[in-house]
């Protein structure tokens, strides 16, 4: 996995909750055995105005100008400026996949959904959750300053703002020591493998009935 | 000290190792895989070099593409080729790791989350996890169950582990009894309209109180089933004599002394009489009616008799944005009765209400009736083969068809239009998913969740309308 240390980078601000994964990415591109190609249909259904298609060339499609990405000042965003419950739905790994592939690596609201919030962590991008009302006063910043930028430090647990504002923001360690190392948690489990086996052996003969096969 | 909740003790049953940074190895007993969340993970286990811990803890089937026509052609029956590709390659990963498959044309094919109970694959006190948010509808056999992304997928492939942080405790309790005519479905709509779509983040939720100990497997499966769509990726519902009951002579349940020794184990899954929950929400089963959504999230729900809301009346301004873009959306007014809502069409199935409980209960309505000339169709697509098979057995088939709605073959289907079966543009659809999302049943689509009985009284009426008036 990609590690991710710091990252400093432009914000689109998104107004709207409870935006689902299957808003971030609709189910007809989730057909794809691939992990990557997902930006170019990241919130389609948002962002053009005909219905999107697998495998289709989304640059001839026609754009839909209110939606915040198709805004020339936002088209290089990194950072997602987003309101309560992002993510929510489906657990589709798709939604942060198609977020990375568009260019984000970090993401800002009061809440997330859990799934989608787990998600990222796998994936090098950072969900970042802030108090409601510095999120507000973010929203306000990015909109009123073009070319807005927010610098992410993940060591230090902080989001600052171009003025030197600086907010300290909560991650589980386990998380950050992964992030911060670009580490395969699959080879970090497997340091364990003794103990796994041993819990299996006693769940074998403790509880037996957890192991059938069919009859 | 206070006693453990049914959460905390599944939690202490599966724990492997607490680390100092808070986080946790837990055991799965269980994986179930599908088409779509599976492949990056089996090509991920293929790059590293690395094989499945444990075969036999993984059963797999195909359901998000599936064709709801012409099973007997098998994968030739798909016909979009993105859909096949994907299907063909479950079926080669399968073969090559050598996992148990239930392929497209297997009688015990169907949506993972029916088939898992339906074989007994699903057993009390076992964690269970596939990557599909729905998971969470094995908690109503007192199992730790919950969706996971693609990179956990594969996790658990390798493992037999994931690391977690344990979760808060919530208590939904329904007290009393449900009225006639209310559902499961009912009323785990009523209980997301309570606490809304992120209710339940951070918490394992448990249903408690006398209506859900009242109700059968199946209806206790439909309100886990959307626990996530009140926020909590885990529902949970206590063992009793009902679960003990539906789960015997199953092909996965042991047998003989291992099933008194099981018995005896899932008897203690329940939570302690002085257990502490973080959060208790409480709701009167008396007072919940039929449900519908008028919007774009499970919360904006009302019962069938209400009317579609005011934004105007909403003082939070994130939350009237929202109400006046999901009417914007769903071409609704303000205050108009939910009863004038026109439908187009009505989609009966998905992993919330597809088995066979609730095609009886929809056979019920439309029985002797005729599908309203206003609809463009109304769909019945049943959850695995072997529903099918005992619908027909029951004469379920003949009464849809009778009545004049469309009998399928298993498979997602409408709930998320992966194969065929799609909402056009601006089209209302009556539907016994999870999820009224934007899009979420074809492009411009526009989804009203409802139970199995009212989605077929609005089949055979063309709008809603209270399923208590045609039944009784």
């Amino acid at each position: 996995m990609r590690a991710f240390t710091q990252h400093q980078g432009i914000v689109a601000p998104m107004d709207r909750s409870n935006v689902d994964t299957d808003m971030i990415i609709p189910k007809q591109f989730l057909k794809s055995i691939k992990r990557t190609g997902f930006g170019p249909n990241l919130f389609d259904e948002l962002r053009y105005l005909d219905e999107g298609k697998p495998d289709q060339d989304c640059s001839q499609r026609p754009l839909n100008p209110d939606f915040i990405l198709n805004q020339e000042r936002y088209k290089s965003a990194s950072v997602l400026l987003a309101r309560d419950n992002f993510g929510c739905g489906s657990s589709r790994e798709h939604a942060p996949w198609a977020l990375d592939d568009f260019g984000f690596r970090v993401i800002i609201a009061p809440s997330f959904a859990d799934i989608f919030y787990n998600n990222c962590f796998k994936n090098g991008l950072l969900p970042i959750v802030l108090e409601e009302k510095i999120v507000d006063q973010l929203f306000q910043e990015a909109e009123q300053a073009e070319g807005y930028q927010l610098t992410v430090d993940l060591a230090a647990k902080t989001v600052t703002t171009p003025g030197g504002q600086s907010f300290g923001f909560d991650v589980d360690d386990f998380r950050r020591h992964c992030l911060l190392n670009g580490l395969d948690d699959i080879g970090v489990t497997l340091e364990d493998a003794e103990l796994i086996k041993d819990f299996e052996a006693n769940r074998r003969e403790s509880a037996p009935w957890l192991f059938n096969v069919a009859n | 000290m206070a006693g453990k909740t049914l959460y905390d003790k599944l939690w202490d049953d599966h724990l492997i190792k607490q680390r100092d940074d808070g986080s946790a190895l837990i055991y799965i007993d269980r994986q179930l895989l599908h088409e779509v969340t599976s492949p990056q993970a089996f090509e991920g286990l293929r790059l590293a070099g690395r094989k499945p811990w444990r075969l036999s803890a993984n059963l797999a089937t195909p359901d998000h593409n599936v064709p709801t026509t012409d099973r007997e052609k098998g994968i030739d029956g798909i016909v979009d080729p993105v859909s096949r590709t994907q299907v063909e390659t479950l079926d080669r990963n399968c073969d090559e790791f050598g996992i148990l498959e239930f392929k497209i044309k297997d009688q015990r094919q169907g949506i993972v989350h029916v088939i898992g109970p339906e074989q007994g694959a699903t057993l009390p006190g076992m964690t269970i996890v596939c990557g599909d948010s729905h998971t969470s509808t094995h908690g109503a056999f007192g199992t730790l169950a919950h969706g996971i992304g693609t990179s956990e997928v594969e996790h658990v492939l390798a493992t037999q582990c994931l690391v977690q942080k344990k979760m808060k405790n919530m208590l939904v309790k329904v007290n009393g009894r449900l009225g006639a005519g209310v559902t499961g479905k009912d009323v785990v709509l009523a209980i997301i309209g309570k606490i809304g779509t992120a209710g339940g983040t951070g918490y394992a939720m448990e249903f408690g109180g006398e209506a859900i100990r009242q109700l059968s497997m199946e209806a206790r499966m439909t309100i886990c089933n959307m626990s996530i769509e009140a926020g909590a990726r885990v529902g949970m519902v206590a063992v009793d004599d009902i679960t003990i009951d539906y789960v015997k002579g199953r092909p996965f349940a042991p047998n003989g002394e291992q099933w008194d020794a099981a018995v005896a184990h899932w008897r203690t899954l329940h939570s302690d009489d002085d257990a502490v929950f973080d959060k208790v929400v409480e709701l009167e089963g008396a007072d919940i009616k039929p449900q519908v959504t008028w919007g774009t999230s499970p919360e904006m729900v009302t019962g069938v008799d209400g009317l579609v809301p005011d934004p105007a009346n909403e003082a939070d301004p994130i939350k009237r944005e929202g109400i006046v873009r999901a009417l914007k959306y769903m071409g609704l007014e303000a205050n108009m009765p939910i009863t004038d809502i026109q439908l187009d069409r009505v989609f009966i199935g998905s992993c919330t209400n597809s088995r066979i409980e609730d095609l009886r209960e929809a056979a019920a309505v439309v029985k002797g009736r005729k599908v309203a000339p206003t609809l463009k169709q109304a769909l019945v697509v049943p959850g695995s083969g072997l529903v099918k098979a005992q619908a027909e057995k029951e004469g379920l088939d003949k009464i849809f068809m009778e009545a004049g709605l469309e009998w399928r073959d298993p498979g997602c289907s409408m709930c998320l239009a992966m194969n065929a079966d799609k909402l056009g543009q601006g089209e209302h659809c009556a539907s016994t998913s999870n999820r009224n999302f934007e899009g979420r049943q074809g492009f411009g689509g526009r989804t009203h969740l409802v139970s199995p009985a009212m989605a077929a009284a609005a089949a055979v009426t063309g709008h809603f309308v209270d399923v208590r008036e045609l039944t009784h």
